[in-house]
């Protein structure tokens, strides 16, 4: 008798230690609806290496994923892993508690990441990071070299030489920029790609020092420049959407496009015969310090609800890997935020040259944590910039004082 | 007691009525419950944090930017009542008298009129963003092609004209709906009445103004109740064309949007505040139901009954 009871023990815990090794599904949420054939190579890469892990891909529309996300985590249920947004829209979902707190003890990876990409990830008030940052997007301007070749034009090193080959492009009959601002965030993506050069690292210092506001004049004559350039957007371009104005680069009707590093692969994808180069806006002067606009795009973060912790802990690890980090840079054409990871297409190569010399991507990285948030106030007043109602220096007074509504430098 | 013809009935009864009971309850009756519920607390990104009485509601109507915000697109939603008032249910009673008087062409344009209400919003809001595509879309074209090309717009990106290019995409999309009402109506009108009417008068405006107007009275109480719920509601069609932001400048927003902006967050723009969601959303419902009340009362009572 004292035999069986002790052999049913020790069968027990063969059976508990065991338990943990049986196959574990995880699930693993997404608005990369477009990157789900990448996604199922990265994950088969990591289940050959960890049996008995299972890693299911699921994907929502982006623009819903929010919605679904916070739905899905109110309600108890919801993924054991999912992207999350980044800055503000972190905090969201982390400040109620469903996200897992990480650090160097569960995934060690993380302490060798940039800190501006941790920080992305990182709730503002207790200083807790809650997700592995996956990218980051730069700001800048994308050119089709074969309409530059053809009409013999160079990377513009000042904002005059700029406007001479918008000039020369429009004159040709192509459209010299393809970007329409009918979506209310492509009016910030504008002045992340124009105008960062012309306000300056010296405006962006100070802004954070609080001892400059929006009515500065260096953001006033970044607007005014922006504002400029728009001569050299398509007809009735406050009119045309996001979808459209992709389109006009894509298929060579337009010679450049003021966008995210994100467009790159999209280009490429909608019309692979496309040659692109990519530039920082020239400033005012030649020797001025060109500037794009960088920010991280989000993370991949763990429920902190999830029963399968310990698989679900793994599977993050892998993703804070530099073997990773290397499959996502070359399979999905991104800025990769791991450190040190090699960029085989040489675009990409040059974006991360690029982000050398850049600022952060203002509103959405430093005043999307009240309401108004900085992104809502500044798409809607390009909007009214480009549409003809409001001044630069209009702009930049309502700017301020509306984001004086809760960020306390302003509030005088 | 079972086997009971009484009590078989009474259980088949039950049996087919609590089902769409507990449908009902599940999915309309406890979310508007509990919308109402959340409008009472703070919340914190997704977690429910104290209750806070009408702070919520104060805050979306009293406190800046909110205040503002609530105004400019209520605003809106009264604007778009009023125009789809002419443009959509007036149009509608001058087509579905046209068609009763059988003009040439009637049968044909009975279908055509309804053709785009069948329609799912989703095509019709597509298909009106490529109608008013600032390059290539077939109404600058045309524009263009007559020699009016000062006229071409950048319809959805003016703050000017982008709210009025909604107004006018669902009145394009609807108008089938009233018409089809007050044509069904005016079949109804006995010919007796119609036959004495012509030994009256031959004009056709006193015959509208005294006949005909009166008697399709139940069918506009039937199309205005709607409309005006369906203005108030607002949401599936500028969602589509304009984005939820309500661009530009927020000058197509709709409470609609604003709502879901609101609860939800912008995904390109700012974060979610389920309270003050909840709140407008429970002012958009009260609204709504009471104004539909009374809109409802007034018309009833001057039907007349046949």
């Amino acid at each position: 008798m004292k035999k069986l009871v002790s052999s049913t023990i020790i069968a027990l815990g063969a059976l508990a230690t065991a338990l943990p090794a049986m196959a574990q599904e995880l699930t693993f949420w997404s608005w990369r609806q477009e990157d789900k054939a990448q996604y199922q190579k990265f994950i088969s890469a990591f289940e050959t290496k960890n049996p008995g892990i299972t890693v299911k891909f699921e994907t929502f529309e982006a623009t819903n994923y929010n919605t679904i996300l916070s739905t899905a985590l109110a309600g108890g249920s919801g993924p054991d892993l999912m992207f999350a947004r980044a800055y503000g829209g972190l905090e969201n979902v982390a400040n109620a508690g469903y996200l897992l707190p990480l650090d160097k003890t569960n995934v060690p990876a993380l302490e060798k990441f940039a800190p501006a990409a941790v920080a992305a990830e990182t709730a503002r008030s207790s200083k807790i990071t809650y997700a592995v940052p996956f990218a980051s997007q730069t700001m800048l301007v994308i050119y089709n070299k074969d309409i530059f070749d053809k009409n013999g034009l160079k990377e513009p090193e000042t904002f005059d030489e700029l406007v001479k080959a918008s000039e020369k492009l429009k004159a040709a009959g192509i459209m010299p920029f393809g970007n329409g601002t009918a979506t209310a965030w492509q009016n910030e993506v504008m002045v992340g790609g124009i105008a960062s050069t012309v306000m300056g690292r010296g405006f962006y210092d100070d802004l954070m020092a609080g001892k400059a506001d929006f009515t500065d004049k260096r953001y006033i004559e970044a607007l005014t420049k922006l504002k400029e350039i728009t001569k050299y957007f398509p007809d009735g371009f406050i009119g045309l959407d996001y979808a459209s104005s992709q389109q006009l680069f894509a298929s060579g009707m337009a010679g450049m496009f003021v966008g995210g590093s994100y467009e790159l692969s999209n280009f490429k994808k909608q019309n692979p015969a496309i040659k692109m180069g990519i530039f920082a806006m020239p400033g005012l002067k030649a020797g001025d310090e060109k500037l794009v606009a960088q920010y991280f795009d989000g993370g991949y973060a763990v429920n902190a609800k999830t029963t399968k912790k310990e698989a679900a802990l793994k599977f993050v690890n892998f993703l804070a890997s530099q073997e990773f980090g290397q499959m996502f840079a070359d399979d999905l054409n991104n800025i990769s935020a791991v450190p040190g990871v090699n960029f085989k297409e040489p675009l990409l190569g040059e974006v991360a040259e690029l982000n050398k010399h850049s600022i952060p991507y203002i509103m959405l990285v430093h005043f999307r944590y009240g309401e108004p948030s900085g992104s809502v106030l500044l798409q809607g007043e390009i909007q009214k910039l480009f549409g003809g109602k409001a001044t630069p220096e209009e702009v930049g007074k309502n700017l301020t004082t509306g984001l004086a509504a809760w960020y306390a430098p302003f509030k005088k | 007691m079972p086997g009971s013809p009484l009590v078989a009935r009474r259980l088949w009864i039950t049996a087919l009525i609590v089902p769409p009971l507990a449908f009902v309850a599940l999915f309309v009756v406890y979310p508007i419950i509990s919308a109402f519920a959340y409008a009472f607390f703070q919340w914190h990104g997704l977690a429910r944090g104290e209750f806070v009485g009408f702070a919520n509601f104060y805050r979306v109507l009293f406190t800046q930017p909110y205040a503002d915000w609530t105004l400019n697109a209520f605003t809106h939603n009264v604007l778009v009542f009023f125009a789809l008032m002419v443009l959509q249910n007036g149009v509608g009673f001058v087509l579905a008298y046209c068609l009763w008087r059988e003009l040439p062409g009637a049968a044909f344009h009975r279908i055509a009129v309804f053709l785009p209400v069948v329609l799912s919003t989703i095509i019709v809001g597509f298909l009106w963003k490529l109608f008013l595509h600032p390059l290539f879309g077939v109404v600058n074209i045309s524009l263009r092609g007559t020699g009016l090309g000062g006229l071409a717009q950048p319809w959805l990106g003016q703050g000017t004209t982008a709210l009025w290019a909604l107004i006018i995409a669902n009145a394009w999309h609807m108008v089938g709906f009233p018409t089809l009402v007050f044509l069904a109506g005016m079949q109804r009108i006995p010919s007796e009445i119609l036959d004495a009417v012509r030994m009256e008068t031959e004009s056709e405006w006193v015959k509208i103004r005294k006949v005909v107007w009166p008697l399709v009275a139940p069918s506009a109480t039937v199309v205005f109740t709607l409309l005006f719920v369906g203005s108030f509601n607002w949401f599936e069609l500028p969602y589509i064309m304009v984005g939820v932001d309500g661009s530009p400048h927020k000058a197509t927003d709709v409470l609609g949007l604003y709502f879901y902006r609101t609860a939800f967050g912008d995904q390109s723009g700012s974060g979610q505040d389920f309270g003050a969601g909840s709140a407008l959303a429970v002012l958009i419902f009260v609204f709504i139901a009471l104004v539909a009340g009374v809109i409802t009362f007034k018309l009833r009572a001057r039907e007349i009954q046949l």
